[in-house]
């Protein structure tokens, strides 16, 4: 048992007696992530499944996450839901730019991942971790509305196992990580850079010789 | 609807100087064309736009098509003298025909409810003579069409009000539906490449001689 950490048995014996124990990193995370607002846009396909997801039937306010902004300041979450063509990929960097910290990124179905179905195109962005960081990916074409919930619930995962203080602590806190990324300009042939490389690791795959 | 002959015939007459020829699509659609000089183009859109049996009001499509520089092998029979004996012979005949790129409108009538009739214009050729005079002050539905085409094949329309680039960016200097057009290699591990993504993938493996091309080496019978 770390400093500032309150032993588990103690705290339900606690409960019991109807005192409630938590830390002020407990408590600043189930804010957070009972409260996520998502950004108000969507590029393509996946949006009509994300807005089922908003909707009656799947209904995300169940998870806090109903109030869509039309405003990246007022943004928590950004749901990449659909093809990024390389015309639209600088306004989706620029909109990531604007939105405050913390912020969270969810990259929604096969084309927001890698291009999916478009991949050997001219005009679409394999990916949009190309740019930006991405927190969750959720594969499908598209995806149903329960993998965008699923996916809602391990960014909820995430946030609650950030840490505030202390080595490892969340990205938003430590003032050496960036918040903003270079927003990549129009080229002759193609988007310059083509990917930022302090963002985007593809695998490297070694062949079996 | 008259058939392709009558209209041609027809516009011919109209526009003076016109000259018109009838592209025959011996596919299953069947669907054959005008081929219009550039020079009279828009009278000759004028005529089909105006004239009351026809009244081609309305430009559903317009489109571009890009054809590289081909070469036609004719087979011919040749009667020859060969040792003193008369044979017929193969004679091959080679015919080069130059690139170019062709603009392809499809035109309807609200009016007398008949259509398509499609209507061709060609380039001189794909580089510096890709230009058609614009169809758009006759029918203003082919005005994003027209620049679609600009856009993606490269073909300057003269008398366009408003000729950008309408879905890559201004900066963009490439035609990515043209046959020649390579795009940039953003390479990214594929699973399962395959066909022209396997080549270009290719190209970032490291090489294996030992392994690579061992898919062509067919099993010998023992």
């Amino acid at each position: 048992m770390s400093e500032g950490q309150i032993d588990e048995a103690l705290r339900s014996e606690l409960q019991r007696q109807g005192v409630w124990v938590t830390s002020m990193q407990e408590l600043y995370n189930w804010g957070r992530k009972n409260s996520i607002w998502p950004l108000q846009f969507g590029l393509a396909c996946c949006a009509i499944e994300m807005i089922a997801t908003a909707a009656s039937r799947y209904d995300i306010a169940r998870f806090g996450g109903e109030i869509f902004r039309p405003s990246p300041r007022q943004a928590d979450l950004m749901i990449v839901a659909g093809t990024v063509t390389k015309k639209m990929a600088p306004q989706i960097v620029r909109l990531y730019n604007q939105m405050p910290d913390p912020k969270y990124v969810i990259s929604m179905g096969a084309c927001a991942i890698s291009g999916g179905p478009f991949k050997q195109g001219y005009n679409v962005l394999k990916g949009i971790d190309r740019y930006i960081p991405v927190d969750v990916y959720i594969p499908g074409c598209p995806p149903r509305p329960e993998a965008l919930l699923h996916a809602f619930m391990e960014l909820q995962r995430k946030i609650d196992s950030q840490k505030l203080t202390g080595a490892g602590k969340a990205e938003h806190l430590d003032a050496k990580q960036p918040s903003e990324f270079p927003v990549p300009a129009f080229g002759e042939h193609d988007l310059q850079p083509p990917a930022n490389p302090d963002v985007y690791h593809p695998p490297v795959l070694e062949r079996q010789s | 609807m008259e058939s392709l002959e009558q209209i041609k015939n027809r516009a011919e007459l109209a526009a003076r100087g016109a000259k018109i020829d009838i592209v025959v699509n011996p596919g299953p659609a069947q669907q054959s064309s005008l081929l219009i000089d550039n020079e009279h183009a828009a009278a000759v859109a004028q005529f089909l736009r105006n004239h009351p049996a026809l009244t081609f009001d309305y430009c559903s499509n317009a489109t571009g098509v890009d054809w590289l520089d081909r070469v036609i092998k004719k087979t011919t029979k040749v009667k020859t003298v060969v040792d003193g004996v008369e044979k017929e012979v193969d004679q091959t005949i080679e015919e080069k025909i130059p690139g170019y790129l062709e603009a392809v409108y499809h035109l309807y009538s609200m009016k007398h409810k008949h259509g398509p009739l499609i209507i061709r214009m060609r380039t001189a050729n794909r580089t510096d003579g890709a230009r058609l005079p614009s169809l758009t002050p006759i029918w203003r539905s082919a005005e994003l069409q027209e620049r679609e085409i600009f856009d993606l094949y490269g073909i300057h329309f003269e008398g366009h009000p408003d000729l950008r680039r309408i879905l890559m960016w201004d900066e963009f200097v490439d035609h990515p539906m043209r046959k020649d057009y390579r795009e940039p290699d953003d390479y990214e591990w594929e699973p399962t490449p395959h066909d022209d993504v396997l080549e270009k993938a290719k190209q970032h493996y490291t090489p294996r001689p030992q392994l690579d091309g061992a898919e062509n080496v067919t099993a010998q019978p023992q």
